[in-house]
């Protein structure tokens, strides 16, 4: 906007540098560093949990910054609410849209902000024309009088940049948009961010597939751990580079697994499909061994492991346990067979935070400590000492509220809870998520120590360090796929990341 | 975006939405309108069996006074439900309130009728901002916070009350006759409720505050990171349902005169009946001020015309109770029908 002073350079839209936030003892973001242009789509690219989410947040003004600068058009802010972001010029899209089910599309459009008359009257005419012109705008036809109940994600997220153009955000960042589109669909999205781009607005495009990043985008940051890497014009990177530098680290002999004995298939898993999450999925398990399960987040991992857990419904294909095959959406089968669930979200799935760890150690083997139905306090408390003092799970107590627990004591306590099963095959959902060093090279080593023992480990993991360094193959997923099975010997972070960010007929560069 | 051919096809869906939309509005319209026709129904029936129920003066003036001081209590636990929350101490409220109002006329001779209103109304507010600042600030369910306060300002009520209690002798005959008067066959209760009605219907569904009501209820989340002033409404929310509590507490002490510490008693339960039976969702974001006021009118006329009826009294509760549990019915069929029809029309499209 002040380019009638052309001698000083106009400041960027937007500059984040050296911001840092942490949770308690774990820090999300050591040094994020960001710059966004006017007239240009930038793209945000890292693993997971390298910080991307924490960094947009801390722009959107949901969560404040520790340390580190933040200026927008070269002037300091420090937002404390969405509401500031929003006044600021700054529009963020979520990969979840967030919008009201039961109003109409419109009125999401403008709440807050509504046309009104002098009486405060909402003049739905032309709220409702403003609407038209919008989708006119985006080339979108939308019903601007439904309610927003029962829209596509598309749909939704088309109404969400509608939201951001007519506030006239001059920053738009988009959060993982293209991640439930159809190939039209993010055709039609990135007509529309083209057109916002050509405007003068900045954009933040964050995304996993780099055929996309590569089509769409003017320069990409790379992060990692939660730090900048660099920032590069994308005509002068390519795939390899940017893989190289959201992985760039070699720490393959942290997690080393020891030699097991590889024995015969206990868990085999063939054609399992749920239409539009997961399909044709093929693998088998063996004693001895870990199978760890690469992807990226959404790409329908532990979608998979609950199917065969019997807590979701697949359509077709079949899951067998020691050649006997099990029924499906029968957890309580499958428990009893042999199989063990530990899941990624262990505070909302893996353990009831209100009770005491002693509860929550023979919580599934209850009915073997029940005499005549009835547990006592006692029973549960031997059974519980067992695997607390195997897995040395340090609390005070028994009696101590697994709630107040430290994430590693707890997941030590959602293990103990299903070793207490004697599974023969044992299923992991991140297993070392949001855990200290510390323990989780002690997940690591009992992971390592359980398949020594003959159990199978099926590890579903968004680290690729761990799942180099723990897997005895690697099985990578991409959108409901299995795009690669790669030996131990074979698997780098290189070609793992690839397998999950490409479709597995695309050669590397395709699309760059 | 498609190739300029001169074929009807691309019209087609666009008039199909609309269609799909219209449908749904009329629903929404409907489901005020189909407790009107039971309402009628009802008033109906009962002077079939007894033309004295509607054909004489006073039934004509027990069926609009009887549910006015209700339809105001409904109004603002409407208010309260749409935000997805709940007010369960408006019954303490109301009785708090109908006590003050009896004890301004006492220790104050001579004192303004409307003086003792603004009085009453200030101190239901008060009430709910307590209600709404806990729920607010301390983030605990507000079924939770207004069963506590229901207790408590009840309790107060209690100790304040003792024994004694406000006799009709006590009060002014201009404040009592507001309670019982008529201007043009309606009585003064009935036209302050619609008056109140009229007002808050046209807030909700006409100005930006009215549409947040509904956004927060909607989705909290959502209202949240759109960065709309979601305490200040919820505070809002239950001021007002405060207040109109209050109000229905002065008007309460007009039209029977006498008060004691029990006045206004399970209230609370009638007024999310109403609204429950009038359309508004307990789970927020949908229904109207409009039916919630008229549900608290067919609750209770169906109480008075059962009777009449023939139906026993062991009865009555029952059928408020298949009334309230059908309402929820509906309204879950209706919207699993709706979400149904919308994802149906995204696909036609």
């Amino acid at each position: 906007m002040q380019t009638d002073t052309p001698q000083t350079p106009a400041p960027p839209m937007l500059e984040l540098s050296r911001v840092v936030k942490s949770f308690g003892p774990v820090v999300a973001l050591r040094s994020g560093s960001l710059q966004l242009d006017s007239g240009s789509i930038h793209a945000l690219v890292g693993e997971n949990g390298a910080g991307k989410s924490t960094l947009v947040k801390i722009v959107a003004g949901l969560y404040r910054r520790d340390a580190g600068e933040f200026r927008l058009r070269g002037e300091d802010v420090d937002f404390t609410s969405t509401a500031q972001s929003k006044a600021a010029g700054i529009a963020v899209i979520y990969q979840e849209p967030t919008l009201f089910p039961d109003l109409t599309v419109t009125e999401n459009i403008f709440m807050g902000r509504q046309p009104v008359n002098r009486f405060g009257r909402i003049d739905r005419k032309a709220m409702r024309r403003e609407a038209e012109e919008l989708f006119q705008r985006l080339g979108v036809r939308i019903d601007p009088e439904r309610p927003a109940e029962g829209l596509s994600i598309a749909d939704q997220q088309v109404i969400e940049i509608a939201k951001a153009v007519s506030l006239d955000a001059r920053v738009l960042i988009m959060d993982e948009p293209t991640a439930a589109l159809s190939g039209v669909e993010v055709d039609r999205l990135f007509a529309v961010a083209r057109s916002l781009r050509d405007e003068g607005r900045a954009l933040l495009f964050i995304s996993h597939r780099f055929d996309e990043i590569f089509a769409l985008c003017d320069t990409v940051t790379v992060m990692r751990d939660g730090a900048y890497v660099a920032t590069t014009p994308i005509a002068e990177t390519t795939v390899d580079e940017m893989v190289r530098q959201m992985v760039g680290r070699d720490v393959t002999e942290l997690f080393p697994k020891t030699e097991a004995e590889i024995g015969e298939p206990l868990l085999e898993v063939e054609g399992l499909t749920r239409t539009g999450v997961f399909h044709d999925i093929t693998f088998s398990v063996r004693s001895g061994e870990i199978v760890g399960l690469a992807g990226l987040v959404g790409a329908g991992r532990s979608e998979v492991a609950r199917a065969v857990f019997g807590v979701d419904p697949y359509e077709s294909g079949s899951v067998r346990l020691g050649g006997r095959t099990l029924p499906r959406n029968r957890p309580d089968r499958a428990i009893s067979a042999g199989i063990a669930l530990v899941p990624e979200d262990r505070r909302k799935e893996g353990l009831v935070l209100e009770s005491s760890v002693a509860r929550n150690l023979s919580l599934v083997i209850r009915n073997q400590l029940a005499k005549a139905g009835i547990i006592t306090n006692g029973a549960e408390n031997r059974a519980a000492r067992v695997w607390a003092s195997r897995l040395e799970v340090k609390t005070n107590a028994l009696s101590t509220v697994a709630g107040t627990l430290s994430g590693g004591n707890q997941q030590k306590v959602v293990l103990g809870k299903w070793l207490a099963t004697e599974p023969t095959v044992l299923i992991i959902d991140e297993p070392t998520r949001g855990i200290d060093v510390g323990t989780k090279a002690e997940v690591h080593r009992l992971l390592s120590e359980l398949a020594g023992k003959g159990m199978g480990i099926l590890m579903i993991s968004s680290e690729l360090p761990e799942v180099l360094g723990m897997a005895d193959r690697v099985l990578v997923m991409r959108e409901g796929r299995i795009t690669a099975e790669i030996d131990r010997s074979d698997a780098t972070s290189e070609n793992v990341m690839f397998a999950a960010t490409h479709a597995a007929a695309q050669t590397p560069g395709a699309h760059s | 975006m498609t190739a300029p051919a001169p074929s009807p096809a691309p019209v087609a869906p666009v008039i199909e939405k609309t269609a799909v939309t219209k449908r749904l509005q009329a629903v929404g319209a409907a489901r005020e309108f189909g407790i009107l026709l039971a309402l009628v129904i009802v008033v109906i029936a009962a002077t079939v069996a007894n033309p004295n129920f509607l054909f004489s003066s006073d039934g004509w003036r027990d069926l609009l006074l009887t549910p006015s001081i209700l339809v105001l209590v409904a109004i603002g636990q409407a208010i309260v439900l749409i935000t997805r929350n709940v007010d369960l101490s408006v019954g303490s409220i109301l009785g708090l309130s109908a006590y003050l109002t009896g004890r301004l006329f006492i220790d104050i001779p001579g004192i303004p009728i409307l003086a003792v209103f603004v009085a009453a109304i200030v101190f239901g507010g008060l009430l709910g901002l307590v209600n709404g600042a806990l729920v607010a600030y301390a983030k605990v369910p507000a079924m939770v916070i207004t069963l506590g306060t229901l207790y408590a300002y009840r309790g107060i009520n209690v100790l304040w009350t003792g024994s004694d209690r406000v006799n009709a002798s006590d009060l002014p005959k201009d404040f009592l006759a507001l309670g019982t008067g008529q201007v043009l066959w309606i009585p003064i209760l009935t036209i302050i409720a619609i008056v109140v009605l009229v007002v808050i219907g046209w807030i909700m569904k006409n100005t930006r505050g009215g549409r947040e009501f509904y956004a927060i209820g909607s989705d909290p989340a959502a209202a949240e990171l759109y960065g709309l002033r979601v305490t200040r409404r919820l505070l809002i929310a239950f001021v007002s349902s405060g207040a109109l509590a209050g109000l229905a507490g002065v008007l309460y002490t007009a039209r029977y005169g006498t008060v004691n510490s029990q006045a206004g008693a399970g209230w609370e339960l009638d007024a999310v009946g109403a609204a429950v039976i009038g359309g508004v969702a307990i789970t927020g974001g949908v229904g109207s001020v409009w039916g919630a006021a008229i549900g608290g009118v067919l609750l209770l006329t169906i109480n008075r015309a059962l009777p009449i009826l023939g139906i026993p009294d062991f009865w009555q509760r029952a059928v408020v109770g298949v009334l309230i549990i059908g309402a929820i019915v509906l309204d879950r069929v209706l919207a699993v029908r709706q979400k149904r029809k919308l994802i149906a029309a995204r696909e036609d499209d």
